[in-house]
Order: structure tokens, then sequence, then C-alpha cells
């Protein structure tokens, strides 16, 4: 298994597109990070806009942990879609190239195959999340400092101690790490069916598009739809810049994803298992 | 006729007596207050309103003369209502032409306190009325309450321990009204919990404050400008 996984990886970092998420991600942390260096005082009387009215906030606002965080909510929403393209081709992609038969016909088992396939997604999205931690977080206290932490919910303001953030990003990290494995997971199931990795990838991005859309709309008949969205879950990263945590509603969510990774893969295994491969 | 000349002197009189003794007690409470050039004070904040959550935090405290005046968190961020420069007793004190009104006897945390209104000349000021609770025996404020045109009423309560003698409190209490806080969650991308949601109760008392616990005071070292920026 261990041998499979490693192929895997081999393979799927000698694909350029596997780079086109790093470069991405890089170049929006690298833009974020520079536009609050130069503009960051308005955009942040734009978003205290409302508390300003009542308040004076004092003190090293724009500092390395709002930066990080303003990162992950920017990018925690879009790099699910980059995602889609490494695990969406996963499977379709062998298939595609017509090495997916040859393979079936090596004396490994096809679910050995498929979860050393799947290992070797969730690992890579795991380097992406790395990535974009270290180059988020590392850059943005370089640049901008520390200090303590404003969050902004839609009904409540946070203020979180400097002393009291870094295991709360490194919990987020854990579980934004789950988030990105269930994006993975949907996108491995649609690669099982086809043949074209362009159809998987674009058929789990649109779930993500879709199911995102549905998450963000605050219209009652869509309040009801959400928390059977494991869109919704993903945000609950979130959870961990709440005071005090809500532990309970945390770890309900991470079950949910964790529900629905094992609930994709074994379809993804069962479908691979009966698959006619002939391509 | 003669009776009513008699009457409206001694009222005149009665009135300008006691307006003599509030003013008299306002002095003396200035003339405490006035020891005090500049401060730098180290204390404990604590906010308490329904929609920030925010820890309790060590600050600092700058005070200059004449109404110079900072709550700084070191290398953190520390949050106050706007207008909270009364937190500092010594703005409480008018300053220009004013006019008091003698408002009776009142009992502030188990002290009897003096009652005086002050109406600023100004029609500038913001401030439209203020009530101070004078302590007369230590000559200290015990409470005010404040109306304002901008900022609406705050009241502010300070209890005194250590340093009595310079004016100073050792916990003073700042008492707002607060607004409603909302923002769009399409905005925020926050997680939907699912399940009735608690009804916004809007006849609720929206009050707010800020508690400053002073742990101890540098008082007439020197406190350099920066320290306001």
């Amino acid at each position: 298994m261990l041998t499979l996984t490693r192929i895997e990886l081999f393979k799927i970092f000698k694909k350029a597109r596997t780079y086109i998420a790093f470069g991405a991600i890089g170049a929006i942390i690298i833009l974020i990070q520079l536009a609050m260096y130069a503009d960051g005082e308005s955009y942040l009387e734009f978003m205290l806009g409302n508390i300003n009215t009542a308040f004076e906030i004092e003190g090293n606002k724009l500092n390395g942990y709002f930066v990080f965080y303003l990162i992950l909510h920017t990018l925690l929403v879009h790099v699910p879609l980059l995602i889609c393209l490494v695990a969406g081709d996963a499977v379709a992609g062998e298939a595609n190239m017509g090495t997916l038969r040859l393979l079936v016909t090596k004396p490994i088992s096809r679910t050995g195959l498929i979860l050393s396939k799947f290992l070797a997604s969730s690992i890579y999205t795991l380097l992406l999340l790395t990535f974009m931690a270290v180059l988020g977080l590392g850059v943005s206290v370089a640049l901008f400092g520390v200090s303590d932490l404003m969050v902004q919910k839609s009904d409540m303001f946070i203020l979180l101690d400097k002393a009291d953030v870094l295991w709360r990003y490194a919990a987020a990290y854990g579980f934004a790490a789950l988030s990105m494995i269930t994006v993975a997971a949907v996108a491995f199931l649609f690669s099982v069916f086809a043949d074209n990795s362009i159809g998987p990838i674009i058929a789990a991005m649109s779930v993500v598009i879709v199911a995102t859309i549905l998450t963000t709309m605050d219209i009652p008949i869509f309040n009801a739809l959400k928390p059977y969205l494991f869109t919704n879950h993903m945000l609950n990263w979130k959870g961990f810049f709440d005071n005090p945590v809500d532990l309970r509603e945390v770890l309900k969510s991470a079950g949910v994803l964790v529900l629905h990774i094992v609930l994709f893969v074994s379809l993804a295994v069962y479908f691979f298992r009966k698959k006619d491969v002939l391509s | 006729m003669k009776l009513l000349l008699t009457f409206l002197t001694v009222f005149i009189l009665t009135y300008s007596s006691f307006a003599q003794n509030e003013e008299a007690l306002l002095q003396k409470v200035k003339a405490k207050m006035e020891k005090v050039n500049d401060y730098e004070a180290a204390g404990v904040m604590k906010l308490d309103v329904s929609f920030i959550k925010a820890p309790d935090s060590k600050v600092t405290i700058f005070f200059k003369k004449p109404n110079k005046f900072k709550v700084k968190k070191a290398d953190g961020i520390s949050i106050l209502p706007k207008g909270g420069v009364s937190v500092n007793t010594a703005s409480l004190l008018p300053v220009g032409s004013y006019q008091t009104i003698p408002g009776g006897k009142a009992v502030v945390d188990g002290i009897s306190t003096t009652i005086i209104k002050l109406i600023p000349a100004d029609e500038a000021s913001d401030i439209v009325l203020s009530t101070l609770y004078i302590d007369e025996k230590e000559a200290v404020i015990r409470k005010a309450v404040v109306n304002t045109k901008e900022s609406g009423g705050y009241e502010i309560g300070m209890s005194y321990r250590k340093y009595t003698t310079w004016g100073l409190p050792d916990k003073v209490i700042f008492s707002f009204n607060t607004k409603d806080y909302k923002l769009p969650k399409g905005i925020t991308f926050e997680y939907e919990k699912g399940g009735a949601k608690p009804v916004d109760d809007k006849s609720k008392n929206k009050k707010g404050s800020v508690t400053i616990v002073y742990e101890s005071y540098k008082i007439n070292k020197g406190v350099e400008e920066k320290n306001f920026l």
C-alpha cells in the first residue's frame, strides 16, 4: 500500500497541473498580503464600519494573525476547486491515457489500488494546505507582526488575546484538512465513473459551487437545507475562533465530514471493484 | 405686596447661598484634582457589551492635563466606547462658564453624596447636562450621569481607596447605551447550526459597560506625548 501510494504521489507530482494550485494559492496569498501592506487601513475602516461608529479600537489591528484569518476566509472557499483538479483526475486521468486497464491487470487488489490513489490525493491536499499555512501565516507575521485577533461574525465581534490564537490556527488547520479531503473524496468518486478527467473535475466543482451558494445565501428555504450540506460543515473551522469554542458543534461538523469521506470513498471502492475497465 | 417681596428676597438669597455652597464644593473637588498634572496607571479593563466578546486585559492608562487621556493594551488591542474619554474623572468637571443647580442629597454605594447639576453655558458644548454625585467629606465625585448631544447618555461610577487624597479612583465603571450589531452572513461565511433561531428581543435593554480597576498610579512623574498618539 505504501509503495502504491508513493507511486501515485510520483504520478501526481509529475503532472504540470498539480502545480497550478500551488501557483494560484501562492499568488493569491502574496496579492492579499501586498494589498494589506499597501492599503490595509482602508480595508479595516470598511470592515469595521459597523463597530467604529460606537467604539474606538486602539492597537495593531492590522497584524499578521488578522491578515492570515482574512486569507483563510478568502481561500478556504476557493481551494476546493483547485483540489478537484487533482482528485478528479486520479482514476479518470489513467483511463484517459489508457493506462488504467494495464494497471488493473497487475497483481494488486483493486481496493488497494483505489485506496492508494485516494491516499495520494489526500496527501496532495494536505501539502497544499501546509503550503497555504506556512506562506500565509509565516509571511503575514513577518510583515505585520503579532497582536490580538479581531474576528467578525454576523452578530458578534470577538477579540482574541494573541497568546490564545496559535492553537486555534493549528486546530483550524486540522479541521480544514478534513474539509478539503471531503471535497477530494467527492471528486475522487466522480473520477471512478469517467474515462476523461474533465467530466469529474467539472462535476465536482459544480457540486461544490452549488452547495456553497446554498450555504452562503441567507434565505429561509435554504436555511432548512444547510445542516445537511457538507459545505456548511466545512465552514465550521471558524468555530475554533469562537470564545468559548462550541466543541460539540465543531465535533459534530467534523463527524459529518468524516462520514462523508467514508461514504464517498466506500462508494468509489465499490464501483471501481465492479467497473468494467475498457480503457 | 410687602409679603410677596419679602418671600422673593428670602427665596433668592437662599437659592444663591445654596448655589454658592455647590460652587464651593465643586471648587474643592477641582482643587484636589488640580494637584494631578499627569499620571501613568496600570489596571485591568473589562468590557461588557452583548455583541462583543473580549477578554479582560491588562492596560496602561495615561493622563495629562488638561484632558489628554489614553487607555493602551501593551502589544494588543483595546476597545473603548466613543466618548470613553469620560472614563477619566478630570473630564467630568466643566471647562468654561456653567450654571450649577443643586439637586439635593443621595446615597451612592452606602456613602452620602450631594447632587450638583451642571449646565454648560457654551452652546457648542457636546455636554447638555451633567449630574455629579459628590462625596463632601472626601471631596471626590462618586457618580456622574452625563447627557450629550452626540453620544447620548452615559453613567460613570467611581470608587476610591488608596488614591483618595489625589482624587483618583481605584475603580471606574462606565455604562453606556449600545446599538444593534448585524452583518450579513453572505459576508461572514458562517456555519449554520440549524434549528429554531432565538428571537431577537428588541425590548431588551441594550446597555454596555467598561470597568477599569486601577492597580497602581505613578502621579506627576511626567508622561511622554507619544503615549497619546
